[in-house]
């Protein structure tokens, strides 16, 4: 990596104005703005940037197909908090940049994208492979410029860096025009420097606020913080730990909260929502106070929100004054950084015994837990359940798991249990299926050192499969776990529960997943029994590159406990054999 | 309810197109927008009325903010403030039958600003309930419309507020309540005559 070292060049293009082409213009100020990596795909708009980069120490990863530019970027940006870089050409490629930008705008990821554009004189007049990009990513970015000149390039891009980390973050997507590229001007990092940055005018952290806060909490019998992504963005792990130390309130996580709250932590409960724990849900159901850090209520962790909560005070600490009462109406909003209003609020905070409301709690795990992977018979079958729970034991929680979208995706949230933030790196708000493979790569790229598990279902993976090259390439180490049931399982699994087993279009035909590894120069073996499972994973580790394990799991497995969209939180589907019917909580 | 939002956007390409997403993607229809230049350099400002549920105003301002060209937002809700539009109205008219107009026009307090052999043109601010009675009136008697152009409406707080000013106090959280005796209430009260 990092063959393009010309280094002292580059920063003396950042100490000294010069005159470059906007090319060498692009590539300097992502130098200056701490770019290191890169992922993209070259086309005739964006040639004459690539023609610049070899100047520059930027190491770029050349992609299979755009989305996977995208999503590399994202995983680079989740795996490490830094500015992740997609480029794209005009046309064709900057469209299969879409899927990719919409993800990382749901999960707020900070990404750049930058995409070249036909010649500014003939923008509007459907060139060849001219497409309106600004137009068709407004909604699905935080922000986006389109740039026809030389001299915009730097500040266009410094501000879209600003743009993305700031606030809320979020993808940013930079257009230039074919001749902006090959124009001169003076290139001044510092002057390109963008205006001060705005907090949303409607941050609002008041002194009232911040009392009535301490007062509900101080009051509460029954109190559950509720913790999100916005705690691994904001950095504000320290704080909710302290918080939840200190007041013996038990911390219960979303999806992609995973992580901000150590798993082993006495106080954490688990993951809430659709395919949370049965004794969070149920906990939330019966809390009279909710906490809510960097979560936005997403529909997948309220259930139905007329019977969401409805016993609980609502406290709503969030970066983001849009997500205020959007979803469901708060008592105290306290809008800011969650770490600053976080460092406000903990002075004021005193101890208390919350033992009554975690014995209640802890009481009410007993009938949850007879149903743990534990109690999956084991009589040759392999269970995607077994699977994730022994990768989780073998590699002793430590690697970084980049999930793709469906039922292994619920299994790998259920039984890996993860410590650190940034340990999970799965698309949420999206859900998109081919995600993982590619943003693997971008959090390998960030994070070399770490071991770096994708874990795919057999659909998901062929979405963009072809990113195995990639990898190769790229001499990356990344294990690779499909966990192969033969279907599109989620939905299969939707049909089996609501569409009377009507399997209509999920029965999947795949390829012999090892045997396209090995035509990629990939080392792979296929697993059918548990027994198997850990040899496998330990030659996966072991391997001096990439590795894939074909898991044959039970084809028609499902993920419980599950909220049947439009069901209120404690009405969950549980897995049959002890009481298949909906249940309520009085059940416990 | 009727929503007013009164904002300050920066004067460049496809700033209006960002203000209009917004409110596709709520699927809020917009009743009216008129946007132009402000007394800050390099900003436009715009008025946009929609209907939308009452608890939509925040999400609404609070997203508006979040555009990054967008630079202040005025809910003005229930405040205290001055509204206008403007009309264009082309009416078929003979100089046989134009002296009708003429008195209506009086009645209105608009204008006439063009007269052609068969036609006239009608010029008129107000608030809305003024433009629609005088349209209505029109309709309802023998001269016929051919043309209306109404610019939506612009609005603007009453009192020396600036929004920099409302936002110090609490963003349109805070009203002033209107007193009486305030001349520009009497002004209002007297140019916003409804014909009887
Ligand atoms: C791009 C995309 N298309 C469709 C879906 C809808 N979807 C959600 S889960 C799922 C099935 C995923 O199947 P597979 O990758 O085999 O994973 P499994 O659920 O079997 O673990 C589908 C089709 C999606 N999330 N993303
Ligand atoms: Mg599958």
């Amino acid at each position: 990596m990092g063959s393009n070292a010309n280094t002292q060049e580059a920063n003396a293009h950042l100490t000294t104005p010069t005159r470059l082409t906007g090319s060498e213009i692009v590539w300097a100020t992502l130098v200056g703005e701490g770019v290191t990596d890169v992922f993209g795909y070259p086309g005739g708009a964006i040639l004459p940037v690539y023609d610049a980069l070899r100047k520059f120490p930027i190491h770029h990863t050349l992609v299979r197909h755009e989305q996977g530019a995208a999503h590399m970027a994202d995983g680079y940006a989740r795996a490490s908090g830094k500015v992740g870089v997609a480029i794209a050409t005009s046309g064709p490629g900057a469209t299969n940049l879409v899927t990719g930008i919409a993800t990382a705008m749901l999960d707020s990821i900070p990404m750049v994208c930058i995409t070249g554009n036909v010649s500014s004189k003939v923008l509007g007049t459907d060139a060849f492979q001219e497409v309106d990009i600004t137009g068709i990513t407004l909604p699905v970015t935080k922000h986006n410029f389109l740039i026809s000149r030389t001299e915009e390039i730097a500040p266009a891009l410094r501000q879209a860096f600003q743009i993305a980390r700031s606030g809320r973050p979020g993808p940013v997507l930079v257009d230039i025009t074919k001749d902006a590229q090959q124009g001169k001007a003076i290139f001044d990092f510092a002057t390109a420097k963008p205006r001060a940055y705005r907090p949303h005018p409607m941050l609002n952290v008041e002194q009232h606020g911040l009392e009535s806060a301490v007062e509900l909490i101080r009051n509460a019998k029954r109190p559950i913080i509720l913790a999100g992504h916005g705690v691994t963005e904001s950095g504000a792990m320290e704080q909710v730990r302290t918080l939840a130390e200190r007041t013996q309130i038990p911390v219960a996580l979303t999806l992609l909260g995973l992580g901000a709250f150590p798993a082993s932590h006495p106080l954490n409960l688990g993951m809430m929502g659709m395919h949370g724990e049965a004794w969070v849900n149920h906990a939330i159901q019966e809390a009279d106070l909710l906490i809510a850090c960097g979560m936005r209520f997403d529909d997948r962790v309220t259930g139905t929100l007329a019977s969401y909560a409805t016993k609980a005070k609502k406290i709503h600490i969030e970066v983001d004054p849009a997500e205020i009462n959007k979803n469901v109406k708060v008592d105290v909003a306290l809008v800011g950084d969650l770490r600053e209003v976080l460092e406000e609020l903990l002075p004021r905070i005193g101890g208390r015994d919350g033992s009554a409301w975690l014995k209640t709690i802890e009481a009410s795990k007993g009938a949850s837990a007879v149903r743990d992977i534990k109690n999956l018979p084991d009589d040759g079958h392999l269970y995607a359940a077994h699977v994730v729970h022994d990768l989780w034991r073998i590699t002793e929680g430590e690697a970084v798991v980049v999930t793709d979208v469906g039922q292994h995706q619920m299994w790998e949230a259920q039984y890996f249990h993860h410590e650190k933030p940034r340990s999970l790196i799965t698309s949420g708000g999206l859900g998109t299926m081919g995600f993982a493979l590619p943003a693997a790569i971008g959090a390998k790229t960030a994070c070399p050192e770490k071991e770096v598990w994708v874990i795919a279902g057999d659909g998901g993976f062929q979405m963009t499969a072809a990113e195995l090259s990639t990898i190769v390439q790229e001499k990356l180490k990344i294990n690779i776990a499909i966990i192969n049931n033969g279907y599109l399982g989620m939905v299969r699994q939707w049909q089996e529960f609501f569409y009377e087993r009507n399997y209509e279009s999920t029965p999947l035909v795949s390829p012999d997943f090892v045997k396209l590894a090995d035509a990629h120069g990939i080392s792979g073996r296929a697993v059918r029994t548990r027994a198997e499972v850990e040899s496998a994973v330990h030659e996966a580790r072991t391997a001096p590159g990439a590795f894939l394990i074909n898991f044959l799991v039970e084809k028609e497995d499902s993920v419980y406990p599950m909220i049947p969209a439009g069901s209120a939180l404690h009405e969950m589907i549980r897995r049959p054999d002890h009481d298949p019917l909906l249940e309520s909580p009085e059940d416990l | 309810m009727l929503h007013t939002f009164v904002a300050y956007v920066e004067d460049l390409p496809g700033v209006l197109t960002r203000v209009a997403s917004l409110f596709r993607r709520l699927n809020i229809n917009i009743n009216s927008l008129t946007v132009g230049r402000s007394e800050r350099p390099g900003l436009s400002r715009l008025t946009l009325v929609c209907e939308a549920s009452a608890e939509a105003g925040h999400r609404i301002q609070a997203s508006l903010f979040k555009l990054e060209n967008v630079v202040d937002v005025d809910d003005i809700a229930q405040a205290p403030s001055v509204t206008r539009e403007l009309a264009l109205i082309k009416v078929a008219a003979t100089p046989q039958n134009r002296s009708q107009i003429f008195e209506l026009v009086e009645v209105f307090r608009a204008r006439i600003v063009d007269l052609a052999p068969e036609s006239l043109m009608i010029e008129m601010t107000g608030v809305e309930s003024k433009i629609e009675g005088l349209i209505q009136v029109l309709n309802e008697g023998e001269e016929r419309i051919l043309e209306i152009c109404r610019s939506g409406k612009m609005t603007m707080r009453r009192g020396h507020h600036t929004s920099r000013v409302l936002r110090a106090m609490g963003a349109g959280a805070a009203e002033r309540p209107v007193s009486e005796d305030d001349p520009a209430n009497a002004v209002e009260e007297s140019a916003d005559i409804e014909p009887a």
